[in-house]
């Protein structure tokens, strides 16, 4: 059933069980809110030299967008920025795919469960709202300590 | 406001849903893999009867034109058809005159348009700093936003009413709420979000006492029941056709006549001018003084049509079929464990929009759930943000009903509800 498709155990698992939840330390914080549904996140990324040493969150939202952030923390955290990045272009990639595109499971893991959830225009947001999240904080954190670059 | 029958003699006909529905071709839609379509978001906007679709067809296929200008005979019909919708519009409303029928392209817009005249408009009318606005805490975004506009350009102070814990509002301070420096009070007949029916009498009398200006959305009353612009005493009454039967973009906005006459335009244009010169212009009565540019004509036809439909059935039928469907939904829903219903628990003083939560389910996965089943609702804030925070909830799902809803289309929510809960327990 197409429902199947969106509704992925991998996610309803990471949506029972999100990790990484919780705020902790972090070099920058964020605050994303999806208008159309009141999703939101505050999140904050921790760097130690280029990596990328946590992901910590507080968020409201639906299944996808609770699983998606606990999925990003999986992902990304322990990754050198650079790498990061990259995870998180295949990840934007996938998600405009319009329901076309696998997803490279090498690269992204347990993230191309959110396949099929490219192919409903409503919900994209609510996958990508922690990845915009991080992708703000992290920009804001390397702008504020452009020097730990050779840490 | 809505129709409680009395007497067996003032009891109206029930509605033959059945042939009802067979107006309305979208409902014989069905989706993923056979299921019909249950469409349970009315409040958002309604479907559209074959009569509508028939009307504005032939409207492009026989008359169209521009109107109020050309002395060709397809202008000259669709000026008739455009003006004769105008006609039926303040039949529908008792109007004392059809020039206080005022064409915009939705309830935003006429409300909008209030907030700007009043924005430039003078004494006693005039909104400025030293004055103010009253609202609610239940408004739709469309009746909140112009009138932080308007407070944040003019100085005026904008204050609003609370609501009580059950979905009602909260009158108790109105004498504090609605003071001698108010100069417009503007409130929502029936929430869009919490299906609430305001008690229009306290607060216009209140308004009355204190020379303020009464303005009543009555985006969610216009569909649902019997509106009458002169029995509620209001001086300004907006709502949008799409969600009574018509096509999108065309909105009415009711003025009395006296205040439509001093108060400002808002929009210029062609269609709202008497004389133009380079240094100045003169104005068209109202209502075309409110009316810049070529109107949503096939727009405001098809509302005509829809008028013409609803009035065939009824509004005192339909108020009396949503008003069962509404009292059929409430005892349903409350027996969904987990579900909290949002707004009053009962069919009193209530419209047929019924938001709820499900545990701590949120309603996009409710809705996305649904909808695999072929059910339509809405999710989300509803434009109604501030009731969300009211309440400590970031959204709700809504099922809303209308004159073609039904007892089994309940019951699939009913049973899709606990689809939901299965799915994600």
């Amino acid at each position: 059933m197409k429902m199947d498709s969106m509704y992925q155990e991998i996610i309803l698992d990471h949506y029972k069980h999100p990790h990484g939840k919780g705020l902790r330390d972090g070099d920058a914080e964020v605050h994303h809110v999806n208008p159309t549904c009141g999703d939101e996140i505050t999140l904050r990324v921790r760097l130690d030299g280029n990596t990328v040493a946590d992901i910590s969150y507080e968020s409201q939202g639906c299944s996808i967008s609770q699983a998606s952030a606990s999925v990003l923390n999986d992902l990304v955290v322990g990754k050198s920025v650079g790498e990061a990045q990259q995870i998180q272009e295949a990840f934007l990639e996938l998600m405009q795919s319009k329901g076309q595109a696998e997803g490279d499971e090498e690269v992204l893991e347990d993230a191309i469960a959110f396949a099929g959830v490219s192919k409903y225009p409503a919900r994209v947001k609510c996958a990508l709202l922690s990845w915009m999240a991080w992708k703000d904080a992290t920009a804001q954190a390397l702008a504020d300590t452009p020097v730990k670059e050779s840490a | 406001m809505i129709h409680t029958p009395r007497s067996g003699l003032l009891v109206p006909p029930a509605l033959d849903t059945e042939a009802i529905r067979k107006d309305f071709p979208v409902l014989q839609r069905v989706l993923h893999d056979g299921k019909p379509l249950v469409y349970l978001d009315n409040a958002a906007t309604s479907q559209k009867p074959r009569q509508v679709l028939d009307v504005v067809t032939e409207y492009y296929e026989q008359h169209n034109a521009n109107v109020h200008r050309g002395v060709h005979t397809l202008a000259e019909e669709a000026t008739a058809l455009y003006e004769g919708a105008r006609d039926k519009v303040a039949a529908f409303i008792n109007a004392p005159s059809r020039d206080e029928v005022v064409f915009t392209k939705n309830a935003s817009e006429s409300l909008n348009l209030v907030a700007n005249m009043l924005g430039w408009a003078d004494e006693p009318y005039r909104v400025g700093p030293d004055t103010e606005i009253v609202i609610t805490e239940m408004e739709h975004h469309s009746n909140i936003v112009p009138w932080q506009l308007l407070a944040q350009r003019t100085g005026a102070k904008l204050k609003w009413f609370g609501l009580t814990d059950d979905g009602r509002l909260d009158l108790s301070n109105i004498d504090e709420v609605i003071t001698e420096k108010t100069k417009v009070v503007s409130f929502v007949l029936v929430s869009n979000i919490l299906g609430t029916v305001n008690p229009v009498e306290a607060i216009v009398r209140r308004a009355q006492d204190v020379g303020a200006l009464v303005v009543i959305d009555a985006s969610q009353a216009a569909p649902h029941m019997v509106l009458d612009v002169q029995a509620l005493e209001a001086d300004f009454v907006a709502f949008t056709g799409h969600k009574m039967l018509a096509p999108t973009g065309i909105g009415v906005l009711w003025g009395r006549q006296e205040l439509l006459e001093d108060l400002p335009p808002f929009l210029g244009g062609g269609e709202m001018i008497e004389t133009v010169s380079m240094s100045s212009s003169t104005y068209a009565p109202a209502p075309h003084k409110f009316e810049a540019g070529t109107p949503p004509i096939s727009q405001a036809i098809g509302l005509g049509a829809a008028i013409d439909y609803l009035t065939a059935v009824g509004m005192d039928a339909i108020a009396a079929h949503e008003h069962r469907i509404t009292e059929y939904a409430l005892e349903r829903l409350q027996e969904v464990p987990e579900l909290r219903i949002i707004g009053p628990a009962t069919a009193e003083s209530r419209g047929a929009a019924i938001s709820f939560t499900l545990g701590d389910i949120h309603p996009h996965d409710v809705g996305q759930v649904l909808d695999e089943q072929g059910i339509a609702v809405r999710v989300g804030h509803h434009c109604a943000r501030p009731v969300c925070l009211r309440y400590g909830i970031p959204a709700t799902t809504r099922a809303s009903f209308y004159l073609y809803s039904t007892e089994a289309e309940v019951d699939a929510l009913i049973a899709g509800l606990d689809h939901v809960r299965n799915f994600f327990g």
